[in-house]
């Protein structure tokens, strides 16, 4: 049995069974490895995916539940670095270690594209569910400040 | 003796010179590429698997780098494809272009040194840093490991200790400069002009007087490099002044690949034909298994093996659910006699005080002037317990590794994230009973390391997984496998005691560690910025059998928290400021007094904190590096919960290379000791870790940050560690601005709600 989903903006069929988790078909058969397995049990948000748009587990998110529907992962973002977040990113120099980050980069670009000047609560309470063990919250909220700041500025004019 | 790489001379009239093999240590490329894995197989006489590597998106997935224009030709198959690089000594390359590659040793786990160090090289050489191209240098202690002292060549490669900028600072400080005579030796002969007059520009060599330049590049195809670099005088190195790249805060080399998934991690390596291992560890630390259902488990689908491990049973499958649903089906009767068995970590804890009690001496660590009679003569005596529970390392990537036994089984290709690629790479050696030389090892990113990633026992399980089957196989751990087989920041009791003069100053302090951990105890433990003139500082142990390890600063956690919060202790019971009584007893250290009137100054300390906040503070050395910290708190008295707003810290860390990345690494630092300070509890009962991950084992979230402001001390002193002082510094801070605010103090560490709560009311 096949599950076919969209990922990336590209039609993909995979022949893992329907029950395993999205997470691994994603690493291990599609070879998108920028979704990152941190925990699997949906507590530190290293995998995290959009689903139709939506921030996602893909470690709790099984195949099957994706079967018609639109997955990005960091690989989708954007072509070449250009999101404006993975721009601020740079910019902050957030990461360290790195390996939450595809996972804060993904939850961070659900905010700003339903909320593209969010406060910093509301940053903190949409962000708050990722994991960093090396300290980057800081700078990664300094990142998403300065990414909304950019979308927000005329073209040419971002900070 | 010349070394040439095999390319045309720049001008044919040139009489062509002799053609060497470049040193052994260059010939090797570090990475996965296609080129090291043939002079490998040339090396290793052959008949190894010859794997191909795929990362992200199919891609080849070689050394953790950011596409760029270089891999235009680093990726290049055939090796000498133009433009020529030629190898100046180990560390660096010179392309016909201009490009420079240069090779960094240390393992690159966020803490920025994989850039560090290729700036301090481009520093003396003088190197164009735009040009610059940075790759892991090939798994070599003797030509790429670090000496404690940061001159000479060779050692450790082991990245542990905020070691690595400092321990290879003046090292690579002579390798650029030795490359930079180098190149200016060669256009003086070719342009028949003194080298002294020659000056550099960065990538660029020039001569005032004739009004000619040549670039690096242009230099590289003609020049003639001796095997060894000339030595060059401590006294002839660049002064600070004329410095172009330290100091600057360069953007790191590894960040962009960070943030679009393509960095690789040694769980994100594939290669062709790859298994999928999974181990069930002994539940209790270092049981055996006794027997286990070998013939069952084989039997599900996907299964290829099993193989019964020291402490643990393995299963290898052909994809990464099977060989989680195998491991699943284990059923394993653990024999008996494992050392930890019966364990009750909270009990042992409590049993500490009693071994503190005891008449015995303990270890001395250090012992200073007449403690007993300094005691007896004391206007007031204080005495204080300090707990510590056990902490896991909690690095956001499992543990893992990809390896890759030959079919003969003596020689194999392992891919994996390590903080020691040389005693990683000597371990699988000695499991397979092979030459170091057998075996062709890929650092990989590194998902933290925190001191974990010291050890070896990931990778060599791997090696044994895939001998088992003579396939390529990557090992996962789970996270439950990574908390439950961890090895701990061991548990600890501080016993503290102090006599004070007349004037409330100690003169007399004794300090007695209690605890399983030996040398993890003993760090952080001396306190030599402190004058007290008659000190006894001791270790007394205890035996658990759990696996314990470094972790992030070591015991200066543990130490440092106890220390700074009984110091506090005293100058409450005296009515001496915090800071003024530190002040008093830094006396004797101008730059320890700098760091902590620094933080005073940065943090308002003497001003009014907003309504329902104090502060605190906490002076620390580590790693060389002084830093005092203020935290600025308050306590839900309802639910127990310390709140951390503000942090500032003050460092003083001699030369800063990068500062930016620097100051994110003690930030960085002060958020783990933060978490240590506010959630991290391991406990064991029954010899097994009740914990499995992270919903109940918290580590610091977003939304319990505070804001965090970091200052660096300007110095022209030898550059000492930046990614630990921020972590010993956190917790006696916000003990302290916890009494600060209640008047009670926090004697155990992490300061739980129900903790706190039991300080409020007890």
């Amino acid at each position: 049995m096949s599950t076919t989903f969209t990922l990336n903006g590209s039609p993909v069929t995979s022949d893992a069974p329907p029950g395993s988790m999205l997470l691994w078909v994603l690493r291990e058969r599609l070879g998108m490895t920028g979704t990152r397995y941190g925990c699997g049990v949906g507590e530190c948000g290293a995998c995290t995916v959009h689903l139709d748009g939506d921030p996602v587990r893909s470690c709790r998110l099984r195949l099957s539940r994706v079967a018609g529907r639109e997955v990005t992962t960091i690989e989708g973002l954007s072509p070449d670095r250009s999101h404006p977040l993975q721009r601020a990113w740079i910019e902050e120099e957030a990461p360290q270690c790195g390996y939450c980050q595809s996972g804060q980069l993904m939850q961070a670009a659900s905010l700003l594209a339903e909320n593209p000047s969010p406060t910093r609560d509301e940053i903190v309470g949409h962000m708050d569910g990722v994991l960093c063990r090396c300290g980057t919250y800081g700078r990664i909220i300094r990142a998403i400040e300065r990414a909304s700041a950019a979308i927000a500025a005329p073209a040419g004019r971002a900070r | 003796m010349n070394t040439r790489a095999p390319s045309p001379p720049r001008e044919a009239a040139r009489p062509p010179r002799e053609v060497r093999r470049p040193p052994r240590a260059t010939r090797e490329a570090p990475q996965g590429a296609s080129r090291s894995r043939r002079d490998f197989l040339k090396q290793a006489g052959g008949g190894l698997s010859f794997a191909l590597v795929f990362g992200p998106a199919g891609l080849a997935a070689r050394s953790p780098r950011s596409p760029d224009a270089w891999d235009a030709w680093t990726d290049a198959d055939p090796p000498d494809a133009p433009p020529a690089q030629h190898p100046f000594g180990a560390w660096v390359r010179i392309a016909t272009d201009g490009q420079i590659l240069i090779y960094s040793p240390a393992a690159e786990m966020g803490q920025g040194s994989m850039t560090a160090l290729p700036v301090v090289l481009a520093e003396e050489m003088d190197a164009d840093w735009d040009r610059v191209r940075i790759e892991h240098s090939p798994v070599e202690p003797a030509v790429y490991g670090r000496s404690w002292s940061g001159r000479g060549r060779g050692g450790s490669m082991m990245t542990a200790g905020s070691m690595a900028v400092r321990g290879y600072y003046m090292n690579l400080r002579a390798a650029g400069a030795g490359i930079r005579r180098v190149l200016l030796e060669n256009v003086a002969r070719e342009w028949g002009v003194p080298a002294g007059e020659l000056t550099t520009e960065p990538g660029v060599v020039m001569h005032a007087a004739s009004g000619r330049r040549i670039s690096y590049g242009e230099i590289a195809a003609f020049a003639e490099v001796p095997d060894e670099l000339p030595e060059v005088a401590e006294a002839e190195l660049k002064s600070p002044e004329d410095f172009r790249l330290i100091g600057r805060s360069l953007p790191r080399h590894d960040v962009p690949a960070k943030t679009d998934g393509s960095a690789v991690y040694a769980l994100d390596v594939r290669v062709p034909d790859m298994l999928y291992g999974a181990i069930a560890r002994a539940p209790v630390h270092e049981a055996s298994p006794a027997s286990f259902n070998g013939s069952e488990v084989e039997a599900l689908p996907g299964v290829v093996g099993t193989l019964r491990l020291d402490y643990g049973v393995g299963v290898i499958a052909e994809t990464v659910e099977e060989a989680f649903a195998a491991r699943d089906a284990l059923e394993i009767d653990w024999a008996g006699g494992a050392r930890a068995e019966g364990f009750d970590s909270v009990a042992a804890l409590e049993a500490y005080a009693g071994i503190a009690d005891g008449n015995g001496r303990g270890r001395p660590l250090s012992e200073r002037g007449d403690v007993a009679a300094a005691m007896e003569a004391a206007a007031a005596r204080y005495e204080a317990d300090y707990l510590n529970d056990y902490v896991y390392h909690a690095q956001m990537e499992p543990l893992g590794a990809v390896a890759s036994v030959n079919a003969a089984g003596d020689g194999a290709e392992v891919w994996a994230g390590t903080q020691a690629p040389d005693m990683a790479r000597a371990a699988v050696a000695r499991e397979l009973g092979v030459a170091v030389e057998r075996v062709a090892f890929h650092p990989c990113y590194l998902g933290g390391g925190l001191g974990r990633r010291t050890m070896a026992d990931y990778i060599v399980e791997a090696v044994q997984l895939s001998r088992s089957v003579r396939r390529p196989v990557k090992l996962i751990w789970t996270r439950e496998d990574d908390l439950q087989y961890g090895a701990f920041r061991p548990m600890s009791l501080q016993r503290l005691t102090a006599g004070v003069d007349d004037n409330g100053n100690p003169v007399a302090w004794t300090h007695t560690v209690v605890g399983d951990g030996r040398g993890l105890l003993a760090s952080g433990i001396s306190i030599q910025y402190y004058d007290i003139p008659n000190q006894r500082i001791e270790m007394r142990g205890a035996s658990h059998g759990v696996r314990t390890k470094h972790w992030r600063a070591v015991g200066h956690g543990p130490n440092k928290f106890a220390i700074e919060a009984f110091v506090d202790d005293i100058a409450r019971g005296e009515g001496i400021d915090p800071v003024e009584l530190r002040r008093t007893l830094l006396g004797g250290s101008p730059r320890a007094v700098a760091v902590l009137d620094e933080v005073a100054a940065m943090s308002g300390w003497g001003d009014e904190p907003p309504s329902g906040r104090a502060r605190g503070v906490a002076f620390v050395e580590r790693s060389g590096t002084l830093a005092a910290g203020v935290a600025e708190v308050s306590v839900d008295e309802t639910s127990g919960r310390i709140r951390v707003h503000r942090f500032w810290c003050a460092a003083d860390g001699g030369t800063i290379v990068q500062p930016r990345n620097a100051r994110a690494q003690i930030e960085g630092g002060i958020v783990n000791g933060l978490s240590t300070a506010l959630f991290e509890r391991l406990t064991l009962r029954d010899g097994r870790v009740e914990q499995s991950n992270f919903h109940d084992y918290p580590i610091l979230r977003m939304s319990d940050m505070p804001e965090i402001d970091v200052r660096l001390l300007p110095s022209r002193e030898l550059p000492m560690g930046m990614g630990e002082p921020g972590v010993p510094v956190a917790a006696g801070a916000v003990a302290n601005a916890f009494a600060s605010l209640t008047g009670r103090p926090l004697r155990h560490m992490p300061f739980t709600p129900e903790r706190v709560l039991e300080a409020l009311n007890g």
